[in-house]
């Protein structure tokens, strides 16, 4: 647990050192915003719907080119070869830079608050569904996260692991929006149940649901584990 | 070691007790020749062992498995009496290692990274700030302390590199060459320290580079094509080179051509061979090889001067270097000296 956490906070620091997680949260940020205030100017209307159903997309786009540089860089540098030879297990480096994104996708969350806020002093806010939506959103970060972990892990070349993971993001993406609506109703519902659009939107909706919640828990500790063992194979070959 | 419950009674400086125990040990990338071809040797405490060796040799792939970042294709070795492949995480605890090439996080300055050490090598809080200033001082880092590891040259990267290796007082430290790359100040500076740290811990480097093993090593093992073609101290490998001492000899006086005490040094005893050597002005200058065992210098001094009146300018025996006991272990396929 302590090398985790300190793994996450070396990695946190390295990336308000570097100018991507600040242009990456500031997009993020901009964009959002913008799709949350433009309507609210324009039509007088104060909705977080707009916000919510762009987030998924926004953040398979952004998540890796967070995530892509983490083990990646140190494949190449070769300092993953001296941190392996460190008390330290494999499992843990992979933790504590999912913890690390996790952390920085967190703080990228919150900083769109001011959106629920505002809404909130304009007019009604529906509390428990922009609770159960941000906590789905964070799911769906961390989800995304975890599917750019792994990627990062694959390679030592970064832009090679952000396309990994656009990829797959991409994929899980439109499974729902493309496959699904193409496939008889009993494999559009099975594509829909392996989509993350799906489970994000029924988290979304305010009903936060097991399932829903398992699908998420068990993507992401399904990604963290192919990338631990990814690590872990050259002790294999 | 208090807790190991090794037969042997507590290590002086250089002790019987054997801290590296390697057995056999062989590592096959794909299914091509083995990079490490089965190798065995023991270090003991206290040791400085040079790992010597030509590119390619085997020497990175073997540092990388006493360091368990890699595992043995077969074999075993141990590090303080502990598995490297089984207890891999406490041979870690007590090994410290420089990889080549030292990589290190750039975007950190130099103490943050070594705090960041210490903490993932659960280096006590009580007594971090005094490892840290030690390990400090014995690189001589003081001044370096907030600066990017990014922006330091080549020579105090290698130092920042070398005090991680030490900073939870290791009892073993494993180099993977650790002055490539340096100018000729930087490495003479890192050899010091290595010497220094030599004094109390087990240390095992790699080189290529002949000089540094003479310099700095209490035994050397060299190893071509993945298997071990020497083993000795620096001395016994250069007198195990050839079997043959060189001496140097230099002839002058203004009625002196290369060819006639080239004759009278032919019917001496105990030369295997006379080569001529370049000479400016007049005289001549020859390197002979004395066979085995023998020692020719009176002879040749006394067939030279006292019987010839030729001047005598240099009859200095020298020993083949160990750049020549390399280059001749390395290149033949000779196997064992």
């Amino acid at each position: 647990m302590k090398n985790i956490l300190s793994i996450a906070r070396r990695e946190l620091s390295s990336y308000f050192d570097s100018p991507i997680a600040y242009l990456v949260v500031s997009v993020y940020v901009i964009l959002s915003g913008s799709l949350f205030f433009w309507p609210l100017f324009v039509g007088g209307q104060a909705d977080m719907r707009g916000f919510f159903g762009i987030a998924p997309l926004l953040l398979f786009i952004m998540v890796p080119f967070l995530t892509m540089r983490l083990i990646a860089e140190e494949r190449a540098q070769g300092t993953l070869e001296l941190l392996l030879t460190m008390p330290i297990t494999d499992w843990e480096v992979v933790l504590g830079k999912f913890t690390a994104v996790l952390g920085l996708l967190g703080v990228l969350i919150l900083l769109t608050f001011s959106f629920p806020i505002s809404v909130a002093s304009i007019g009604p806010l529906d509390k428990g569904a922009t609770f159960a939506a941000y906590l789905g959103m964070f799911m769906l970060a961390g989800t995304y996260a975890a599917i750019g972990v792994m990627a990062s892990a694959f390679t030592r070349n970064q832009i090679v692991a952000a396309l990994i993971a656009l990829f797959i993001g991409f994929g899980l993406y439109i499974v729902q929006h493309v496959l699904a609506p193409m496939l008889p109703p009993e494999l559009g519902r099975i594509a829909t149940a392996m989509s993350v659009d799906g489970h994000y939107e029924s988290i979304a909706r305010g009903v936060i649901d097991l399932r829903d919640v398992l699908y998420f828990v068990t993507l992401s500790g399904g990604c963290l584990l192919i990338a631990q063992a990814s690590l872990e194979s050259r002790r294999w070959r | 070691m208090s807790t190991d419950a090794q037969p042997h009674p507590e290590p002086s400086r250089t002790s019987d007790r054997v801290m590296i125990h390697v057995d056999r040990l062989m590592k096959t990338y794909g299914a091509a020749r083995p990079a490490v071809a089965g190798i065995s040797f023991d270090v003991r405490a206290g040791e400085v062992l040079g790992f010597l060796g030509p590119n390619g040799a085997g020497k990175t792939t073997t540092m990388k498995m006493l360091t368990s970042f890699l595992a043995p294709t077969s074999g075993r070795a141990e590090i303080a009496g502990r598995d490297i492949y089984a207890d891999s995480l406490e041979v870690r605890k007590c090994v410290g290692f420089l990889p080549e090439d030292t990589p290190l996080y750039k975007d950190m300055t130099v103490l943050e990274y070594l705090e960041f050490v210490c903490e993932i090598r659960s280096v006590d809080r009580a007594v971090r700030q005094k490892r840290l200033r030690r390990a400090v001082d014995q690189c001589g880092l003081g001044d370096r302390l907030g600066s990017l590891i990014g922006e330091l040259s080549k020579g105090y990267r290698q130092r920042v590199g070398l005090a991680q290796a030490i900073i939870h007082e290791p009892e073993v430290l494993i180099l993977d060459e650790p002055t490539s790359g340096l100018d000729p100040n930087q490495i003479v500076e890192i050899r010091s320290v290595i010497k220094s740290i030599g004094e109390s811990k087990t240390v095992i480097f790699s080189t290529h580079v002949m000089q540094e093993v003479q310099a700095t090593c209490s035994r050397v093992l060299i190893i071509a094509d993945g298997k071990i073609v020497a083993d000795g101290t620096p001395s016994e490998l250069s007198r195990r080179a050839s079997g043959l001492s060189e001496i140097l000899v230099e002839v002058g006086g203004a009625r002196c051509d290369s060819d006639s005490p080239r004759q009278l040094l032919e019917h001496v005893d105990g030369i295997a061979s006379i080569e001529a050597l370049p000479k400016e002005g007049g005289g001549a200058r020859f390197r002979i090889l004395a066979k085995a065992g023998a020692d020719p210098r009176a002879d040749i001094a006394n067939v030279l001067v006292t019987a010839n009146d030729l001047e005598l300018l240099q009859l200095t025996p020298t020993r083949a270097s160990l750049e020549e006991v390399f280059r001749k272990l390395t290149t033949t396929d000779a196997g064992r000296a």
